[in-house]
């Protein structure tokens, strides 16, 4: 048994079981990483199948972006919902059934089409000039059109996505937060610049100049910082001083 | 030679032994990055930071492995118990992966082999250590799913859009890369670069890269999905012992991963600075291993120093950047650089080149100038607030001083 087929014998049961398993989890964020396994798997195989740059992109795209996105909904949306097995629309469940009827009928069509009666060229003539380099030749020259028109699909549902998630903005304009920080550094007195003390706390002014009181009413020259005394930019703190206190000496007697 | 066709020929044991040597060197580093970047960040903040185990506290990150190992494994009964244990384990499984494309040397000589200390080159190398850094963040999302409790979900759900908004910047800015050296291998890249390394070609590139490398692994000024003053400890809050040194072991690891892919891209990977090329001979070629070491190490100094200067960004700020700034910025290089490639290939005149480069500069130039006078001066915006009232302080009745004097009365 050759490397590649032992991979394949180990790796596409344990896809299958996973895939079958994704069908009959309860939680949804199960589902989710057995579905991202069962793409890690297939990236796996496309390696094997000297399709690299198919399966890194399969990982990066669909595993990295995607499921992401929706493990992303299904934390936004809760983490104990479940599903409701309730029918809330009439016949959803036969129209949901003709749907994959059609839509698989459809691509084996296609695949079909593609595949059946006609000589493959083999991996050595598509790989000739590099497994990035044949794909890139391929998308950006025969198949550009395609390629640009769904990019641009895409665009137009991303935008309709927004245009439908918009919520309208209130009628009253908010200031930023810089315009508020700028303008509480131009108020008349620097005593708009500082926050409000904590709440409960014995304080008629929290400005960075103005000394604090001491137990008995007077002002503290050591609570304010040296670099605002050099420059004598201490404010007056008298109009905040308490008035009759029994007056405490330096030495703390009465 | 390309490095593919020197690594193709490896025996078996080499490939085994390199594989075994790349893991003990990313455990090795980890530990010693931990002590580091305690030290450096007590320097910065003119502490003396760990240096009580061991010489200069070198061995205190294994200590503290050690202790955590040695820590009661708490599973909390609300949490979801087999994705709680699986979310450790693909972090730390996945951080690995990333070095395989990786070369850490040139080439050099392995016990009478010629080879390169790089597992293997991918024609897409550079894409597959996007593809496992994006399998990783499963750890971290499933992680604050599976515990069951609200600040990790947060931090989950944080992380999930922080990673998927980031990659795009991040893997918009390897654009620039591959359209310069043709090629999404590893190897090329760096061959790439004999004349000038990337960082000088593709700056824009290499501004993005490194800003978006800081999202992707969680760091600060970036660590939104931890941010331990708003979510506790965010995905990992309800982790404890080994669990939680498995996430704290992938955190480092990946730092080192996204800085050897830095090194890699826009450094010149193992070669030598400019004019220090003799240097790549000596000790038959493992020399290169130093240059490429210094490099990680000087970026894994700027992680640490930007977790030492800046503060976190508040979430919709991060988001801004991201999607706003460099996600547009990167396209718009993009398109820059794809031109003036295509003017080299097809060998267009010098006077083209010159005069498409001045029309770019000009357009950045006058882009920049309407940015700046479209922007609302800082008198208008202190005017569209108004005079500040003076604040009113609430403060409790205080003991008058009547009340004060009957006391002292008494």
């Amino acid at each position: 048994m050759t490397g590649e087929a032992a991979l394949f014998w180990v790796l596409a049961p344990l896809a299958v079981l996973a895939a079958v398993a994704m069908l009959y989890m309860k939680k949804a964020v199960h589902s989710a990483i057995l579905l991202a396994w069962v793409m890690i798997t297939l990236a796996i195989f496309y390696i094997a199948l000297e399709a690299p740059f198919l399966g890194i992109v399969q990982i990066v795209v669909y595993t990295g972006a995607v499921m992401m996105l929706f493990l992303f909904i299904l934390m936004l949306v809760g983490v104990d919902s479940s599903d409701s097995l309730v029918e809330k629309i009439r016949g959803l469940r036969s129209v949901a059934i003709f749907t994959v009827l059609a839509f698989s009928l459809t691509l084996i069509a296609f695949i079909a089409r593609a595949e059946l009666g006609r000589p493959s060229v083999g991996l050595e003539e598509a790989n000739r000039e590099g497994n990035v380099q044949g794909l890139a030749q391929y998308l950006f020259s025969d198949y550009v059109w395609a390629f640009e028109v769904i990019s641009a699909l895409l665009i137009t549902a991303a935008l309709g996505a927004m245009v439908l998630a918009h919520s309208e903005k209130s009628e009253v304009a908010r200031t930023s937060q810089r315009a508020r920080s700028i303008a509480r550094f131009r108020g008349k007195s620097i005593a708009t610049a500082a926050g409000l003390p904590g709440s409960g706390v014995y304080a008629r002014h929290n400005a960075l100049d103005l000394p604090a009181l001491l137990p008995d009413g007077k002002p503290s020259d050591l609570s304010i910082a040296e670099v605002l005394h050099r420059r004598g930019d201490v404010a007056e703190s008298k109009s905040y001083e308490l008035e009759g206190l029994p007056k405490i000496d330096d030495q703390g007697n009465k | 030679m390309s490095n593919a066709s020197i690594i193709l020929d490896d025996p078996t044991w080499i490939i085994v032994a390199k594989g075994v040597l790349i893991f003990v060197l990313c455990v090795l580093l980890t530990l010693l990055s931990i002590w580091g970047e305690r030290r450096i960040v007590a320097r910065m903040q003119m502490r003396m930071g760990p240096n009580r185990v061991g010489p200069f506290g070198l061995i205190q990150a294994l200590a503290d492995g050690v202790k955590l190992a040695l820590k009661e494994d708490i599973i909390p009964a609300a949490a979801d118990r087999a994705v709680f244990v699986l979310a450790p384990i693909i972090s730390a499984t996945t951080c690995f992966m990333a070095f395989a494309v990786i070369p850490l040397t040139g080439e050099v000589n392995f016990f009478g082999e010629q080879t390169i200390m790089q597992l293997t080159d991918l024609p897409v190398g550079v894409l597959y250590v996007l593809a496992t850094a994006s399998i990783g963040v499963y750890g971290i999302v499933l992680a604050g799913w599976s515990s069951g409790s609200t600040y990790p979900l947060l931090g989950g759900l944080r992380s999930s859009a922080q990673v998927i908004s980031y990659e795009i910047a991040m893997g918009l800015s390897f654009v620039g890369v591959f359209i310069y050296a043709g090629s999404m291998s590893t190897g090329d890249i760096i061959a790439a670069q004999s004349t000038w390394w990337n960082i000088v070609v593709l700056f824009p590139s290499f501004a993005i890269y490194v800003i978006s490398m800081v999202g992707e692994t969680n760091r600060a000024p970036f660590d939104l999905a931890e941010a331990e003053g708003e979510l506790v400890g965010g995905f990992h809050t309800e982790y404890s012992s080994l669990k939680f040194a498995l996430f704290f072991l992938a955190e480092y690891v990946n730092i080192i991963a996204v800085s050897s892919l830095a090194t890699t891209l826009f450094l010149g990977g193992p070669s030598a600075p400019p004019g220090l090329g003799f240097t790549s001979a000596w000790l038959g070629g493992w020399f290169s291993f130093i240059w490429f070491f210094l490099k990680v190490l000087a970026f894994f100094f700027f992680f640490v120093w930007l977790r030492g200067t800046l503060p976190r960004l508040r979430y919709d700020q991060f988001m801004k950047l991201g999607w706003k700034v460099l996600i547009p910025v990167n396209v718009a290089w993009i398109l820059v650089v794809a031109t003036l490639r295509l003017l080299t290939q097809q060998s267009a005149s010098r006077f083209v080149i010159a005069g498409f480069t001045g029309a770019v500069v000009l357009a950045v130039l006058g882009a920049i100038s309407v940015y700046d006078r479209s922007k609302i001066k800082v008198e208008e915006l202190a005017n569209q607030v108004g005079p500040m009232p003076e604040p009113s302080f609430p403060v409790p009745a205080l003991p008058t001083s009547l009340a004060l004097r009957e006391k002292e009365g008494n």
